[in-house]
């Protein structure tokens, strides 16, 4: 999800955005003269526009606009460019664009379009935007060809890298056209873009495009920032939640070689939203290791503050205690209560969701430079217009007085769509006047995050004598996701974690949500598939629930209940509508490559689970082992996605894989608990991501087509893995997975 | 003073002889291929191989390293148009996704190799406790038998 939809969600006119035709004072910038070349920014008469550059060898450069946190996307948006510039895709390569911000009279306008990746809009929210500007660069190419051969534009078409005209019998090279194409005025018109049968480049199977950088180690993320005269940051943040130093001894710490200075960082008051994360002591020096070193060195005495005695102990209990009550109805179709009086059997079951930590594997940093009237900043974020906001907040600058430029990103998974560490980096800039790089530690990054909320939910389905689902309620006692976000009332707390659109509403005609809100002291953020990732576990083991206590097979069940192909309407993000015989199709597919309903060993079973996530959809076949003494061993994963039109197919099934694998790492052993106000987790030995023997050879992944219609995927391919893999435990077992992790949990009676 | 060698060339370390080695590369040498992830031995973002066998170098302290030699991602290859099979098996995998574990993950698989050049699924999965946050697991192991297969053919390195 996004820090802010306006961030993401542009509209500007299409001269201004597609090759930056006009700026806002009128003048033409084709060429694009900048005053001060950020890192990145190409400047030269071989340019098109911002975004395409073509050298006199042929080779074409084009700009990627969008942070790359492993998604694919400074693949995916170069390979919709390219096919419509109609170049060979090996002539590519890519430069990476800073943030872009035009001062207007309204506010701050995007120079670049809209720069921000959350919530799989990274590849929709420029599906049409960079085929547009491939489309008008390859005109402009084409009437600058035509002029020369005194023709009409219409009489010439393209091939890969040059203008053809059949008629004359020739051809000119792009690069021999560029600079008269950059002269060329941009038409009002957009260019006719390609039919997807069309495709060459898209839809084809294509390898990331910087991934020679990655296996050689060459490739920058934020955490290899060298800058001149750069020093080096760590804070010594609060443990308790919400506490903060009330003073410190930094003797020690000053005799550490290279510690060059020490002071006090001030954090949010309690209840009020987060600039940044905690209150601390800052400790800057010549080195990382000086800094990490000078931090142990320190006294601090701490106040603890009001959650001194929060716990995930009092938290559980609060939970079920306020479900014994009456919570806020947000949501209440039909006549939920007159349908479950006269259902033929009651199903209802509670099922736990733990807090967990997002645990980039690159934890979290930035480099910034404060001086008196601009500031530089160079951070792994998700949301680069984040960081000018956060940077303006910490020094008073303007935000054109701040350049941001963003770096490939080792993880995202929602935690770098906060900006609180790029705040943290202006603040010691700012104090000290240095040029700093601030690095957080693993255990800063277990102890201190925007952690997924955490929740009881109580399930209850009336289920007619026909064994279908005449009722459906969900009462969820949780940690919101939207407490302390500014101007956020209490009454829409709800709507960060119940999705009200989600199925099985409007295939269920008495749906009724509760919500109760609980307000432990921990913050919470955006895991990837946000509530998604709690509410697929919930339905779809209680979906397999309802199916066994029925007497039914839990995939006719699904088929039954999701039924033929028709568009409902969906009003949450991923709208406008939902397909639920889409989902049918998928756990269909899944269930018959698995070969569900095979006779199996005794210990073993078959798990099967689907989702509709962020437009997407998915769906997991899960074969399990458990052996007598309880050991699980997972044998088989069968994964299916459905995104439409597969625009770069192996990103998609990169994070088909990268999905599955992150839903059954965390399903299997993460958590994350307070006690005393502390929270508990420090480093990866307690709070242990799968490694890759928990997953096995027999792992295949599959991309079913359905239309011209590209979905995001980055989310999509996660939320359905915990519940095939909890579904078929309980095939093997019939021990029934309720509570998330599984680890410490007995698998055998 | 601390003389050691790092793809094959000579280094003096001259300051506080406890930092671990991963931050000698990273801050003093600027060799940043080698990541930091977790600090204390976890993730295996930080493998290098020392005098050739694969370590986590944020657990070296460079006084340990007297007179010895490492390579980092970056001297992996024997030259830069001549990959690692490692590496290439990596490339035509398309191994990486935000691609940060992957030095790592490549340095102990080309140590593997080494020492098991055919692993089974089984060695695999005993013998590579490199953690991905991004999930790319099936394709390491791909690549892994992959690059097993290449290196077989003849591509073994140099190094």
């Amino acid at each position: 999800m996004k820090t802010s939809a306006s961030d993401v969600a542009f509209a500007i006119s299409r001269r201004h955005f597609l090759v930056a035709g006009v700026t806002v004072t009128g003048a033409f910038v084709l060429g694009v003269p900048v005053a001060e070349a950020a890192i990145g920014e190409a400047s030269g008469d071989r340019q098109l526009g911002f975004f395409i550059e073509i050298a006199a060898d042929g080779h074409v450069v084009i700009g990627t606009n969008q942070p790359e946190i492993g998604q694919g996307i400074r693949t995916a948006l170069p390979m919709l460019v390219a096919e419509e510039l109609d170049v060979e895709w090996d002539k590519v390569s890519i430069r990476l664009m800073p943030l872009g911000l035009v001062k207007t009279a309204e506010g701050y306008d995007w120079k670049y379009g809209g720069q921000g990746v959350g919530g799989s809009t990274g590849l929709t929210d420029n599906w049409d935007y960079m085929r547009e500007v491939g489309a008008t660069a390859r005109q402009q190419l084409i009437r600058a060809a035509a002029e020369r051969w005194g023709l009409a534009a219409d009489k010439c078409s393209t091939e890969p890298g040059y203008v053809v005209c059949p008629s004359v019998g020739e051809r000119i090279a792009y690069a021999d056209l560029v600079a008269d194409a950059a002269a060329l005025g941009v038409p009002e018109e957009t260019p006719p873009l390609k039919a997807i049968a069309e495709h060459r480049i898209v839809g084809k199977l294509r390898n990331t495009i910087d991934a020679r950088d990655i296996v050689t180690g060459k490739a920058k993320y934020g955490i290899d920032t060298v800058q001149p005269n750069m020093r080096f940051a760590v804070i010594a943040r609060s443990p308790w939640l919400n506490g903060r130093p009330t003073s410190f001894d930094d003797t020690a710490a000053r005799k550490i070689a290279g510690v060059l200075d020490v002071f006090e960082i001030d954090g949010p008051a309690p209840g009020e939203p987060y600039d940044i994360l905690a209150s601390g002591i800052a400790v800057v020096a010549s080195s990382t290791w000086a800094a990490i070193k000078g931090r142990e060195a320190l006294k601090i005495e701490w106040d603890k503050g009001p959650n001194a005695n929060d716990s995930s102990e009092q938290f559980w209990k609060e939970n079920a205690e306020m479900l014994k009550g009456q919570g806020q109805i947000v949501l209440d179709d039909g006549d939920f209560d007159s349908a479950m009086s006269t259902a033929d059997k009651i199903v209802e079951h509670r099922y736990e969701v733990p807090f967990v930590n997002h645990a980039p594997l690159e934890p979290q940093n930035c480099y910034a430079f404060v001086e008196k009237n601009r500031c530089h900043i160079i951070a792994p974020t998700q949301i680069p217009s984040g960081a000018s906001r956060s940077a303006a907040w910490a020094t008073g600058l303007e935000r054109d007085q701040i350049r941001v430029d963003f770096t490939r990103i080792g993880g995202g998974f929602g935690r770098r769509l906060s900006n609180d560490y790029v705040a943290e980096a202006a603040l010691i800039s700012k104090k000290t006047g240095w040029p700093i790089k601030l690095q957080w530690t693993r255990e800063d990054d277990v102890k201190n995050d925007f952690y997924r909320p955490a929740g009881l939910h109580e399930m209850r389905a009336g289920v007619n004598a026909d064994g279908e689902i005449v009722a459906w309620t969900q009462r969820l006692a949780s940690a919101s996701k939207y407490f302390r976000r500014p101007n956020m009332p209490d009454e829409d707390l709800w709507s960060a974690e119940l999705y009200p659109d989600d199925p099985p509403r409007r295939i269920v005609p008495n749906f009724r949500l509760e919500y109760f809100h609980n307000a432990i002291g921990i913050p919470r953020g955006s895991w990837r598939a946000p509530a998604h990732t709690a509410n697929a576990f919930v339905v779809q083991s209680f979906i397999d629930e309802v199916a066994h206590e029925t007497g039914q097979d839990p995939l006719q069940f699904r088929i039954d209940l999701y039924g033929e192909e028709r568009e409902l309407e969906y009003n949450n993000h991923g709208r406008p509508t939902f397909n639920p015989g889409r989902l049918s199709r998928l756990v269909q597919f899944v269930a018959e490559r698995i070969g569900y309903g095979k006779a199996l060993p005794r210990g073993r079973g078959i798990g099967l689970a689907t989702h509709f996530t962020f437009g997407g959809y998915a769906a997991h076949a899960i074969e399990v082992a458990v052996s007598d003494k309880g050991e699980l061993s997972i044998e088989r994963i069968v994964a299916a996605i459905d995104c439409g039109y597969a625009v770069h197919p192996n990103a998609v099934d990169a994070q088909l894989q990268g999905g599955t694998v992150d839903g059954i790492s965390t399903a299997l052993g993460l958590q994350i608990t307070v006690k005393d106000g502390q929270i508990q987790q420090s480093n990866f030995h307690d709070y242990p991501l799968a490694r890759i023997a928990a997953f096995p050879a027999r792992f295949e992944t599959h991309i079913l087509p359905y239309n011209d219609k590209p979905t995001g995927v980055g989310e999509i391919g996660l939320p359905s893995a915990a519940p095939a893999l909890t579904n078929a435990i309980f095939a093997a077992t019939g021990k029934r997975i309720r509570e998330l992790p599984l680890k410490q949990q007995r698998l055998r009676a | 003073m601390v003389s050691f060698e790092v793809n094959s060339a000579d280094v003096q370390f001259d300051g506080d002889e406890t930092t671990p080695l991963l931050w000698v590369l990273r801050d003093h040498l600027n060799i940043t291929g080698t990541k930091y992830g977790c600090g204390v031995g976890q993730c295996g973002a930080c493998t290098v191989h020392v005098d050739g066998q694969a370590l986590r170098s944020c657990l070296i302290p460079v006084s340990t390293l007297a007179e010895k030699s490492v390579t980092t991602i970056e001297g992996l290859a024997a030259s830069d148009d001549k990959l690692h099979p490692v590496q290439t098996a990596w490339l035509e995998h398309d191994v990486p996704q935000c691609g940060y574990c992957q030095a790592g993950q490549i340095m102990a698989t080309a140590e593997l190799l080494q020492r098991i050049p055919n692993p089974t699924d089984a060695e695999i999965d005993s013998n590579m406790t490199n953690l991905c946050r991004c999930g790319t697991y099936p394709r390491i192991r791909k690549a892994i038998h992959r690059a097993a297969e290449l290196q077989a053919k003849g591509g073994r390195d140099e190094n």
